[in-house]
């Protein structure tokens, strides 16, 4: 399968500090890809680079940010603007022929249908979060970066987003996203990138670092992993 | 850019409260600023406690001045309250009724005509140090123009006595002998009689004599000139060096509009850069939707656009009370969109390196009232030192710049609008500038 995404030593650095360090990876299509790591690992410096938000310091991301649905950690939405005033907004500014059908398509995509005359700044975290996505999909991008997507949401809430979630990757979108929910990981994740001090220290299916680090469970393993590559047990992931 | 112009005017009319506080505050504050730049200070209300017994006079000369004619003075200098006594007086000013009292005393006649020592008024006030200072500066004013009408009374009472003298006949004073011959035709009569004697010591006597009454009736009528400029010992004549002399109240009109432009102007603008961070949206406007130039443009043309509107209302609105000449309505219209961009710029410099509303609101608040302040200090309030300071903080901000161009659009004043308009465009581009280099070192 042809990568979607091409990923290539990457390096971010912020006067001292070297937030991403030499990362590569590539991304198929419909694969759904968590990034994980503690606090400080470069998680959201490398989906905002890979999303145009941020320009690297060395290295290269195949695709430019047009390619990129893009859905940061805070809801980026204009809160006294309505569901569908928010859409129609995005999709002039993104120059949508049919901004109209694009802003329709996102309200059936999203379950917001009926709600698209709401105000956002009163709508409910969750259905916040899915405002937040459908503007990143407004113009039909083949990849989604999303930053902690289900941080803010109950559990009821989580579970209707990854079911939106699961769908757009089941038709063909590439998902990436960054979390410290390691469950969320093990669930819906089909790839798992470890990054710790903006290294990359593992890359594979979740299921596969256990059988690189001996007992417990994903999270209990992925903390000895870190542990083992002289990450601090308090630092979490 | 015009999706952006549409999504901020929707936000703008769905923030009610925010769009009231936008147009009812610059409008309160400018009238307020107005009000007190055009109307001159009115009178301090000061009770008068008159203790000279009625039909009192002072004496000068052959000539009488009532003591009334000196409380009439203060009268007309102040809003005056007559009181009976000075203890009511007293309890007026604590209960504030008045702002300070004056006492004419009983023997201010018996003074005045003493010519050894001053008569003394009393003075009272109360109040704060602002109060105080004011109230002092004003009653010192009012009284000395009261002494300089008393003195005018006294010197033209002085100077119809010198005449009495002079010219004789009836003198009118009480026990004055009528039909007196004057001091002027003494030196003819005495010539006559001169001519008609022989030469001797009699002759020799009397021609002393008609020197004498000669030199005297000269300094006589000098005299009388001389009370005149001692009255008032120097005139003032003013002369305007350059530009058109602008009436106070056109004056606060362009005050007004201009404080009104920039708040609306700076804080739309601000907050509307600011409120972009803080719904996070800016970075996903900034992935390639929208550069940060044009982000900025829109925000400061938006903010421009609508405090051009609003002054524009405001001076046609003014103009129905205050004079203003409507011919040169193209002019104001220049200096107002000049004007407007160039606050827009400032707005969304400090909108830029603000990170939240509230921060850019504040920030802007905290920018734009000293540099009002600032712009309208006198050139003689402050030493020479401290204006240079002013003078170069409001060289580098817009409000001093387009004071001085609505001004001159609006009264012809000086310095000469073309300048202004150049100094305000200046201004533009570095703040622009400004506001480019925060969008960039924020995101």
């Amino acid at each position: 399968m042809s990568a979607v995404l091409r990923v290539q030593e990457l390096a971010k650095r912020y006067g001292e500090l070297q937030a991403l360090a030499d990362v590569s990876f590539e991304v198929s299509a419909g694969e759904i890809v968590a990034i994980v790591g503690p606090n400080g690992a470069g998680k959201t410096t490398l989906l905002s680079i890979i999303a145009g938000i941020h320009d690297a310091s060395a290295g290269s991301v195949s695709v430019g940010p047009e390619q990129v649905g893009w859905a940061p950690q805070q809801a980026a939405l204009y809160s006294k603007l309505s569901v569908a005033e928010n859409l129609e907004l995005f999709a002039r500014l993104e120059r949508i022929p049919d901004g109209r059908a694009a802003v329709e398509r996102m309200l059936e995509q999203t379950g917001l249908k009926g709600r698209e005359h709401e105000r956002v700044g009163r709508l409910s975290g969750g259905n916040r979060q899915r405002v937040n996505v459908a503007l990143g999909l407004i113009a039909d991008p083949p990849l989604l970066a999303l930053d902690e997507p289900s941080s803010a949401l109950d559990p009821g809430q989580r579970e209707r987003l990854w079911e939106f979630i699961e769908s757009l990757a089941a038709a063909g979108r590439t998902i990436l996203f960054a979390t410290h929910n390691i469950a969320e990981v093990q669930r819906h994740a089909t790839r798992m990138l470890l990054l710790a001090d903006g290294r990359m220290l593992f890359d594979g299916p979740p299921a596969e670092l256990p059988a690189m680090v001996p007992g417990g469970d994903l999270e209990q393993r992925l903390v000895a992993f870190l542990a083992e590559h002289g990450q601090p047990a308090g630092a979490g992931a | 850019m015009s999706s952006l112009f549409r999504k901020d005017l929707l936000i703008l009319r769905r923030s009610r409260l925010l769009l009231a506080l936008l147009v009812i505050y610059p409008i309160a504050i400018a009238l307020l600023i107005g009000f007190a730049i055009s109307r001159s200070p009115a009178k301090p209300r000061v009770a008068i406690v008159d203790e000279t017994p009625p039909g009192e006079t002072v004496r000068v000369g052959s000539q009488r001045v009532s003591v009334s004619e000196y409380a009439k003075q203060v009268f007309d200098q102040v809003d005056a309250v007559p009181v009976a006594s000075r203890e009511e007086a007293v309890a007026q000013i604590k209960s504030g009724q008045v702002l300070a009292a004056v006492v004419i005393p009983s023997n201010i006649a018996a003074r005045v005509q003493s010519a050894t020592s001053s008569a003394t008024l009393e003075v009272l006030y109360n109040g704060d140090a602002l109060e105080q200072s004011l109230v002092q500066s004003s009653l010192e004013s009012a009284l000395a123009h009261a002494n300089l009408g008393f003195s005018e009374q006294i010197q033209q009472a002085a100077a119809r006595a010198i005449e009495s003298l002079l010219a004789g006949g009836n003198l009118g004073s009480l026990g004055a002998p009528s039909n007196l011959i004057g001091l002027r035709e003494i030196p003819a009569s005495l010539q006559r009689i001169i001519a008609r004697l022989p030469p001797g010591a009699e002759r020799s006597q009397l021609q002393r004599i008609d020197t004498f009454a000669t030199f005297a009736a000269e300094n006589l009528s000098a005299s009388r000139t001389v009370l005149a400029t001692i009255s008032q010992p120097i005139h003032v004549k003013s002369e305007l060096l350059h530009g058109r002399r602008t009436p106070l109240n056109t004056f606060a009109v362009v005050v007004a509009v201009s404080i009104s432009l920039m708040f609306v102007c700076v804080l739309q603008a601000a907050g509307g850069v600011a409120l972009e961070r803080e719904e996070n949206t800016l970075s996903r406007l900034l992935r390639g939707l929208v550069s940060r130039e044009q982000l900025l443009a829109e925000k400061g043309l938006l903010a421009a656009g609508c405090a051009f509107i609003l002054a524009f209302a405001m001076l046609a609105g003014v103009g129905a009370f205050v004079t203003l000449d409507w011919s040169r309505v193209g002019l104001w219209l220049i200096a107002l969109a000049f004007g407007a961009v160039a606050f827009g710029a400032l707005g969304v410099a400090i909108g830029a390196l603000a990170r939240e509303v509230r921060a850019a609101t504040l920030l802007a608040f905290l920018l734009s009232l000293p540099l009002a302040l600032l712009a309208l200090v006198p050139a003689g309030a402050v030493s020479g030192a401290f204006l240079g300071v002013i003078n170069a903080i409001s060289f580098v901000f817009p409000f001093k710049a387009c004071l001085q161009a609505l001004d001159a659009a609006v009264n012809s004043a000086s310095p000469a609008l073309a300048g202004s308009l150049l100094h305000l465009a200046a201004l533009t581009i570095l703040f622009g500038a400004l506001a480019r280099l925060g969008l960039g070192r924020a995101e």
